[in-house]
């Protein structure tokens, strides 16, 4: 084990020394010059304790720093936990529920202020303070985080989190075991802000930082500028490296059309929103060099109300999943450059996932084409036929066509189905409550961290559904009691055997899937278009492209 | 004896007659009339289109393949050069019967889809009208005639449904009612029903036709014919409905094509903003939705549409002012918040 090790050392070692000096060329060459984004709309608030977006995420990885981060590196790598402020990985010790972190000296935050013990203590217990989106979930295991939930403003998290500012060591202690705490981590909801920053959502007002960047110009109706931050020093190129643009310009407002010709005329470099449908052609044959197709670990899905007619009938449930022509779907997202057809809940290259689908023609591994016979047939087992359903999609142009070809299906098996576009602003939320009583919809999921749980145990867990609530994000409302408790058994498993997890992960996957709580339509992929001038273009599993890892000159 | 001859009394015509011949002189009122009657036609046709075509306008057939010249033709055609992104509907192919506007993004026949969706903004203004004419000729009658507390309580009323900005007040009621439709005591309304946007947009445009019908009934209530019903002991009931409203018919006419004119527009924004007629369904206004996201590749999906509202509008209020200028010359009836 030992030699392995110094094995894998001296194999690091010498990737660095060949990796460093053409690095060194790249800055030197590269550095400078102001990077110009776009978008329809800002991400929200600043605050990347509250901030639950991807536009959002991405922005923030060259910014903000937690105790642990995601490697920035291309691919599946950028799934990796590497220490960040933290020294090192922390130790663990009694029995997997204490994680003591070293922290690193001289960081300063873009302000001029140290970073130290007290801003870290802090920062966690400003997580509950302002009641910031998965505090509940991802944080509740932290000792003291149950009073926290309860009391907000009080928030100590006293014995959960502890500082010891002579060592400079910070204790985390949970209340059992919890395989998944790094990544959770390493997100931006765990950052390590000022001591002294306000526990409130700080809304349109920059935040100080410990990254490569700071945010120095926001409004949330025409842009942000991003600039390299005076007081950073690089301390770890696989967790805060250094970026090559001074200014990252990032402006708001402009529509999609008017995003790709800025693109294509070289005044701006690129855009966060989807590429419109009807410049797929012209791009993918006149643009391809700017052109960047990368997957994505997500799941574009219908979820079924399992509590309501006609689908908390399982046989109806699975009729609508026969049924269902995923080549038809992939071909209104793009085609099959930009998705592929799925039946089951984990995504491809996921842990946990061994292909699956038993809702097919010929069911196997891999969906291959639609079932209508035994769609009809299941129905008229279902005693459902003729039951009125109804769709509610988002109000975009891919969810709108992706409701009407399943409002075009459930017609054909045998329903009296209707098809409802409403706002993208509200149809999330509106989708999870109960009161709204809404039998089918179409949505999306896309990772937080990279474990199963984040699918299986978020989407389909009993505790996860919230009778009346807009945060109820079992959407289906499924409650399976023998599943709950072996995802139970899988996430404890977890702490000690991640690849026998990982094995229990996959059953429960098809497990899941068997029952049709909802139908999995396809995987996209991420399609980015950038302008002529950008070089470098590296895209990280966990957080998209790296912007600053790019050059404009 | 003198050969005098006697002088017959001549034979006037009605004033019904003279408006309708004063009608049928103005060209430009009759020429409209005519391109309206056969826009109306032709959406009327619509059924018997998509049959005689063999398509199912609301249906998806992304998968379909048509025969153009002997030829196989997709009606959703995959990119095949460079990365192959993306897939384009087949254009117009000018061949009535076979994708002769050619498809759109679901691979639908746009011509089909354009027939049916003028049926649906023509019934939907047709019925809308019908329905603001009602609720605001009866509102103004009652308002105007009996006056006092009634008159002050429905006036109020209709100034605080005109206060608010039309468009903004109709997205409001849509959005409110989208969803769950509409449940009040015996009135149920499923969301989807196109009931709904003729309600709303009927009820948003009452104080329109209340407000001038009321001044008109004002003074009506004072003329010496009403004066002496009254003295007489006549109801109520009977001087509104026997003498009063036969003097406001001619501009109820008025209002009309004019009014017509207004609620399409109106159906066409709340169905382009998802908030009027549902998917599949179509109409005028989501068939430029649709077409929206087709304006680099396909820009007729929303061009045709749009030119359908334009041309039957442009008719409607060409004739409305023809109709006002031969029934009513004198009036000072006008839509709008002036």
């Amino acid at each position: 084990m030992k030699k392995l090790l110094l094995a894998a050392s001296a194999a690091a070692l010498l990737a660095g020394t060949w990796l460093a000096p053409a690095q060194a060329e790249y800055l030197k060459e590269h550095r400078g010059g102001t990077i110009r984004l776009l978008a329809r709309s800002a991400a929200g608030t600043l605050d990347p304790h509250i901030n639950y977006t991807d536009q959002g995420w991405q922005m923030y990885q060259p910014i903000y720093d937690g105790l642990v981060a995601f490697r920035k590196a291309e691919g599946m790598d950028g799934f990796t936990i590497v220490p960040d402020l933290a020294e090192a990985l922390p130790q663990v010790s009694n029995d997997g529920k204490t994680f003591t972190f070293k922290l690193r000296k001289g960081i300063k935050f873009s302000n001029g202020q140290d970073m130290g013990v007290k801003d870290v203590v802090a920062s966690f217990q400003r997580i509950f303070k302002v009641s910031g989106p998965t505090s509940g979930t991802f944080y509740a295991g932290i000792v003291g985080a149950d009073k926290c939930l309860a009391d907000t403003k009080n928030c100590t998290l006293d014995g959960g989190v502890v500082g010891d500012e002579a060592a400079g060591t910070i204790t985390l202690n949970l209340t059992k075991p919890d395989a998944e705490i790094l990544y959770k981590l390493a997100l931006p909801h765990a950052v390590v802000l000022p001591a002294d920053t306000p526990a409130e959502d700080m809304g349109s007002k920059p935040i100080p930082s410990t990254g490569a960047y700071m945010i120095s110009a926001f409004d949330p109706n025409k842009g942000m500028t991003v600039s390299r931050n005076p007081n950073f020093k690089q301390w770890s190129e696989e967790a805060q490296p250094d970026g090559y643009p001074d200014v990252v310009q990032y402006d708001f407002g402009l529509s999609e059309e008017a995003a790709v010709t800025a693109i294509q005329n070289g005044e701006a470099d690129w855009m966060f929103d989807a590429l419109p449908s009807d410049r797929l052609g012209e791009l993918g044959s006149k643009s391809m060099d700017q052109l960047h197709i990368s997957p994505l670990s997500a799941w574009w899905y219908a979820p079924l109300n399992n509590r309501l007619a006609p689908f908390d009938n399982e046989k109806a449930r699975q009729a609508v999943a026969y049924a269902i022509d995923r080549n038809t779907l992939v071909k209104l997202f793009g085609g099959k450059v930009l998705a592929s057809p799925v039946c089951q809940i984990l995504p491809p290259d996921f842990p946990g996932h061994e292909d699956y689908c038993p809702f097919t023609k010929n069911p196997g591994a891999k969906w291959s084409a639609p079932d209508l016979d035994k769609a009809k047939q299941l129905v008229e087992e279902s005693g459902t036929k003729g039951q009125k359903v109804t769709i509610i999609v988002e109000d975009t142009a891919i969810s709108r066509s992706i409701g009407v070809y399943l409002q075009s299906v459930l017609t054909t098996i045998g329903y009296v189905a209707d098809v409802k576009p409403i706002s993208s602003n509200i149809q999330f939320t509106y989708i999870q409550n109960t009161n709204n009583k809404v039998q089918m919809s179409v949505t999306q999921w896309y990772k937080d961290y990279p474990a199963a749980s984040d699918f299986l145990n978020i989407l389909f867990s009993c505790a996860s559904f919230r009778e009346g609530s807009d945060a109820s994000i079992n959407i289906a409302g499924f409650c399976d009691k023998d599943i709950d408790a072996k995802m139970q058994k899988a996430l404890d498993l977890g702490v000690t055997d991640q690849k026998a997890a990982d094995k229990m992960w996959a059953e429960i996957d098809k497990q899941v899937t068997d029952k049709a709580p909802a139908v999995g339509l396809f995987t996209p992929k991420r399609l980015d278009f950038v302008s002529k001038r950008v070089g470098n273009f590296k895209f990280n599993r966990q957080f998209n492209w790296m912007i600053t890892q790019s050059w404009v000159q | 004896m003198s050969n005098q001859a006697v002088a017959m009394p001549r034979k006037t015509r009605g004033p019904w007659a003279v408006a309708f011949a004063k009608l049928a002189r103005d060209r430009a009122a009759m020429a409209s009339l005519a391109v309206f009657l056969l826009i109306v036609l032709a959406c009327l046709s619509a059924p018997l289109y998509a049959k005689w075509a063999g398509v199912d306008p609301f249906a998806s057939t992304l998968d379909a393949v048509i025969q153009i010249d002997g030829a196989d033709v997709p009606v959703m055609e995959q990119s095949t050069e460079g990365l192959g992104l993306g897939y384009t509907p087949l254009g117009p192919t000018w061949r009535l019967g076979n994708y002769f506007l050619g498809a759109d993004s679901q691979g639908r026949d746009v011509m089909a889809r354009m027939l049916y969706g003028g049926l649906s903004s023509l019934l939907i203004s047709g019925a809308a009208t019908i329905f603001t004419l009602i609720i605001g000729t009866a509102a103004g009658l009652i308002a105007g005639y009996f006056g006092g507390i009634t008159d002050t309580v429905l006036s109020r009323l209709l100034d605080v449904l005109w206060a608010f900005p039309i468009y903004l007040l109709a997205i409001s009621l849509s959005i409110v009612t989208i969803a769950q439709g509409i449940r009040i005591g015996p009135i149920d309304i499923e969301s989807g029903s196109l009931w709904l946007p003729v309600i709303i947009i009927g009820i948003v445009y009452v104080p329109y036709v209340a407000r001038p019908i009321r001044g008109q009934v004002l003074s009506l209530r004072h003329s010496e014919f009403v004066l002496a019903a009254i003295n007489l002991g006549v109801p109520g009931w009977r001087i509104l409905w026997r003498d009063i409203l036969p003097n406001i018919t001619t501009t109820l006419i008025v209002f009309v094509p004019l009014m017509m004119a207004l609620n399409m527009l109106t159906e066409s924004a709340l169905s382009f903003l998802s908030i009027g007629v549902q998917p599949p369904a179509a109409s005028w206004g989501t068939i430029i939705q649709d077409g929206q996201a087709l304006l680099y590749t396909r820009p007729l999906v929303a061009l045709v549409p749009g030119l359908a509202i334009a041309v039957s509008v442009m008719a409607l209020n060409v004739f409305g002012d023809g109709l006002r200028d031969a029934l009513d010359p004198r009036s000072k009836v006008r839509l709008g918040r002036d």
